[in-house]
């Protein structure tokens, strides 16, 4: 049996863990709330955005951009966004598990996928397994900002005009709720899924100068604004990853101390038991 | 006098949400303006200033790419970035415009060209909406 000190030490240790944990769940149930709000902020732009994209695609037939169309795909592009620090549950691991399930499933060679990695984890990740990683932003902030992520974003758009990828697929974690969060997959470009069922057929646009060089504009912008988007989702999950792992590692040490405050009682009450024991031997052998 | 909603969205979210009179923006290819009831328009902007007339008030946007839709009672501007003067860092915006001039003269490969002129027209576009 472990003496009073060890235990005492170690309980003292636990404590002190759990303020940690406890702190951090708090600070990260605050920057969920941001992000979340973040998010939120952003749902009116990529809206619009989409209502508007889907509006000109859908009326012109002969509006052609590369954008739009599918290619023979001889390379993939995976964009993923992970956190740059640990501690945050299985937010970074399910989503690199992903990640490399997919390349496993799908290529043969190093020569036909690339992966732009958004987040620390994902980078080293990538590096460890050499995996080719094209481009990478670490150290992103906490609540970013559109000019953040758009050089990233748009020299992404750029890999893709200029065929250097066919098909590019973001995976990250959905943000569904403070508790869960869904890992997922989803094929940006080309674009082909505009959800058009929100349209109304009545608005028919004039287009200046031409319908082209709008799409030629806009649809760049929108596959921006598209990764952005699932930047922002894909922060406010880490926060709630970090949020519920920093909570559950509380819960933990909770327990461990009620155990240890237990054994440390017993281990207490046992010394004072043989204490006692020894003094009545003492006294009968005197006698 | 007949007033339309104007609304300005970013990817930060919405930064201006009101009803003029008319809006003057610049297109690619030219200067727009637009009173209410104008028929449906979709145009692209360049990095430039918006102006929305109310009255005898004129406020002042800094547009940072994006485009513009047009609805008979409605003006949604969709951009990269939007500012009003007051939100406007004039001396980081100095700054930038300093920063990209020099890279303009230093005169490296072509996206590097490419880039600092956005950048300049951007900065020069906050100092002219600021002041």
């Amino acid at each position: 049996m472990a003496s009073l000190r060890d235990i005492q030490n170690r309980i003292n240790s636990t404590t002190k863990t759990k303020q940690i944990t406890k702190a951090m769940e708090m600070v990260s149930a605050s920057k969920m709330s941001k992000a979340e709000m973040n998010a939120r902020a952003f749902v009116p732009y990529s809206e619009k955005i989409k209502e508007v994209v889907a509006q000109i695609a859908s009326s012109s037939v002969d509006a052609e951009h590369p954008m739009l169309k599918t290619r023979d795909i001889k390379k993939t592009g995976y964009l993923v966004i992970t956190s740059d620090r640990g501690l945050a549950g299985a937010y970074n691991s399910s989503v690199l598990r992903k990640l490399h399930q997919t390349v496993t499933e799908r290529h043969q060679s190093e020569n036909e996928y690339t992966v732009i990695a958004i987040g620390r984890m994902g980078y080293e990740f990538c590096r460890k397994r050499n995996m080719p990683v094209a481009k990478s932003i670490l150290g992103l902030a906490d609540q970013p900002s559109f000019a953040d992520i758009k050089e990233l974003a748009s020299e992404t758009v750029q890999m893709f005009t200029d065929e250097e990828i066919d098909e590019l697929v973001i995976i990250y974690n959905h943000y569904i709720s403070a508790i869960s969060q869904e890992v997922t997959t989803n094929k940006l470009l080309p674009i082909t899924d505009f959800g058009t069922e929100g349209t109304a057929p009545g608005s028919q646009y004039e287009y200046e100068p031409n319908q082209e060089q709008i799409l030629e504009v806009l649809l760049p912008q929108y596959a921006e604004s598209l990764i952005y988007g699932a930047l922002l989702d894909g922060k406010a999950s880490e926060h709630a990853a970090r949020m519920t792992a920093m909570r559950s590692a509380t819960d933990n040490a909770e327990e461990l101390i009620d155990d240890l405050t237990l054994s440390f009682n017993r281990a207490r009450q046992a010394a004072i038991t043989q204490e006692i024991t020894e003094i009545i031997g003492g006294v009968a052998a005197l006698e | 006098m007949k007033t339309l909603t104007v609304s300005v969205v970013t990817p930060d979210g919405p930064v201006l949400e009101d009803k003029y009179e008319m809006v003057s923006c610049k297109a690619e290819n030219g200067e727009l303006g637009i009173l209410p009831g104008h028929i449906p328009l979709v145009a692209p902007l360049t990095i430039s200033a918006v102006r929305l007339k109310r009255g005898n008030d004129v406020d002042r946007l800094a547009i940072n790419g994006g485009f513009l839709e047009v609805r008979p009672d409605k003006i949604t501007i969709l951009a990269q970035s939007a500012e009003k003067p007051a939100e406007i860092d004039v001396e980081r915006a100095r700054k930038a415009k300093e920063r990209a001039e020099s890279r303009l003269q230093t005169k490296q490969d072509h996206i590097d060209f490419h880039r600092a002129e956005l950048a300049l027209k951007r900065a020069m576009n906050r100092l002219d909406v600021s002041n």
